[in-house]
């Protein structure tokens, strides 16, 4: 008898502080990919990688997104802040990944706001396991979504690094990760250039040379795009919070790296002017 | 041969009615009060655990007196309403107005249609950009809605509480004159002795018109107690 406008009785019920259970429950129809979609022409986003820094963990996406041989778009953002103390980035099928961030970011507050208090940081990653898990059925159709979380675990006081597979294990990382097309490049040239203990600034650089090793080898990922003032999406976690940089951030960061890899012109290549 | 007895509907709505109010005014009072950058919300409220205030989304904040699994419940079903409008549509779809109507009409059939009516009274407030586009609902057992302006409060002692405001109360006052007020006038008892609320003894939140998303701030004693000192 409630009239439309009023609480559903079932909203009133009593019941665990997860939006994805609720939702699950009374509205499954708004679950991302429950409409059965199939097909490869989705768009796809590509390389992720995080790594720990001395104050926490930093992350960062390349901006494209592929569908096929065709960059479907230029300027994608694939790393995203999950709550105050975490962020999530995406590979994968590009819409259902969004969906899915949207939805792990709503389940965030969604606890947080009925049960007082913050999930802890491993609470985080478990519930995005068994997001994922929910989602095998798509991945088994090819729109499989693999995302890469990192958060600072204020319990602990460490930054953390959880990566996923798509039927939703759930492995925690030691120094750094990457995910996506170009991962094995960014995972190379991270093992390379990761230093134990570096400052957020040294490790958002290396981020940065990480995707653009990436990008060199793998045509889905792409670099930095200075002629549009495309960088790559960067996130920074630490005691203080989460945030995304600014391009104002990042833009002079990427212009110092292209600068230092810059290299003359090599006349025995027949690349040279003269 | 027992007939039951008649009794006329209106009797019926002012037993209800007795019943709830009675329920409600044994409880603690609740202010909520407009200051220049949003607007906070008072509870004496010795409990840290047991919530009086609450963030319904990022611009809605939930303030509640009377039985607490009553209002608990709806609280959450308010927070589940928010996050559900908001997913499927968008954030700024998510308002003050549709929450106050729902919990109106919520409110008006349990107390039409059942034997116990619910001993709650809340307060639903939304910050806007100015202090113009606030807004303040009130919403009594029985589901009747009120659009405040400035200042509520509810509780036992609200109507001595809601006069001691409109004697002391001015637009655009600091965060901390608000504070200040608010746990005055809670602390008033009337004919008692006079008493003073310690931050211990009191449960206090803002909806900070500055703050980016969510502005919904809880003040922890350490802030109160600077607030309060000064």
């Amino acid at each position: 008898m409630t009239p439309p406008t009023g609480l559903p009785a079932a909203y009133g019920l009593t019941g665990s502080a997860s939006f994805v259970e609720f939702l699950s429950a009374l509205h499954p129809d708004q679950l991302p990919g429950s409409s059965g979609t199939t097909g490869m022409t989705a768009p796809h986003g590509t390389t992720i990688v995080a790594l720990r820094t001395a104050d926490g963990v930093v992350m960062a996406g390349d901006r494209r997104a592929t569908m096929g041989n065709i960059i479907a778009q230029h300027d994608i953002e694939k790393v995203f802040t999950a709550d105050d103390y975490s962020v999530i980035g995406i590979a994968g099928t590009a819409g259902l990944a969004v969906e899915l961030v949207r939805l792990f970011q709503v389940e965030l507050e969604h606890y947080e706001k009925i049960e007082g208090v913050s999930l802890s940081l491993d609470g985080k990653a478990n519930r995005l396991a068994s997001m994922l898990r929910g989602q095998l059925g798509l991945a088994l159709q090819g729109l499989a979504v693999v995302p890469l979380f990192a958060g600072y675990d204020t319990a602990r006081g460490l930054g953390r690094i959880f990566s996923y597979d798509v039927t939703g294990g759930r492995y925690e990382e030691h120094d750094f990760f990457a995910v996506g097309s170009g991962s094995a490049f960014a995972r190379g040239s991270l093992k390379k250039l990761f230093r134990t203990g570096s400052s957020t600034e040294d490790a958002v650089r290396t981020a940065l040379e990480a995707l653009y090793d990436a990008a060199d080898d793998d045509s889905a990922t792409g670099g930095p795009d200075v002629t549009r003032g495309i960088y790559p999406v960067v996130g920074v976690v630490d005691a203080t919070g989460a945030r995304i940089l600014g391009d104002s951030e990042v833009g002079p960061m990427v212009d110092q790296m292209l600068v230092s890899r810059r290299q003359p012109r090599d006349p025995a290549h027949g690349g040279g002017a003269s | 041969m027992s007939v039951p007895f008649y009794v006329s509907p209106e009797q019926i709505m002012r037993d209800k009615a007795d019943f709830a109010r009675k329920g409600i005014a044994r409880g603690r009072s609740v202010v909520v009060v407009q200051y220049a950058d949003g607007i906070a919300f008072i509870a004496e409220n010795p409990s840290r655990a047991l919530h009086k205030i609450s963030e319904l989304y990022d611009r809605i904040g939930f303030a509640a007196v009377g039985k607490y699994n009553e209002f608990e419940s709806l609280r959450v079903a308010g927070v589940r309403l928010a996050d559900m409008r908001g997913y499927s549509y968008d954030r700024s779809d998510v308002t003050g107005r549709s929450l106050a109507n729902a919990y109106a009409q919520t409110l008006g059939t349990i107390f039409t249609e059942t034997a116990k009516p619910f001993e709650v009274e809340l307060v639903v407030a939304e910050v806007g950009a100015s202090s113009a586009d606030d807004q303040l609902y009130r919403l009594m057992f029985d589901g009747s809605v009120s659009d405040e302006s400035g200042f509520v409060a509810m509780g036992g002692s609200a109507e001595r509480i809601n006069t001691a405001l409109s004697e002391a109360y001015t637009e655009g006052m600091s965060l901390a004159d608000a504070v200040a007020l608010a746990s005055r006038v809670l602390a008033d008892h009337g004919d008692e002795q006079p008493r003073s609320l310690v931050p211990q003894q009191l449960e206090v939140a803002v909806l900070d018109r500055l703050k980016p998303r969510r502005a919904f701030v809880r003040l922890d004693n350490a802030r109160l107690s600077t607030i309060l000192g000064s």
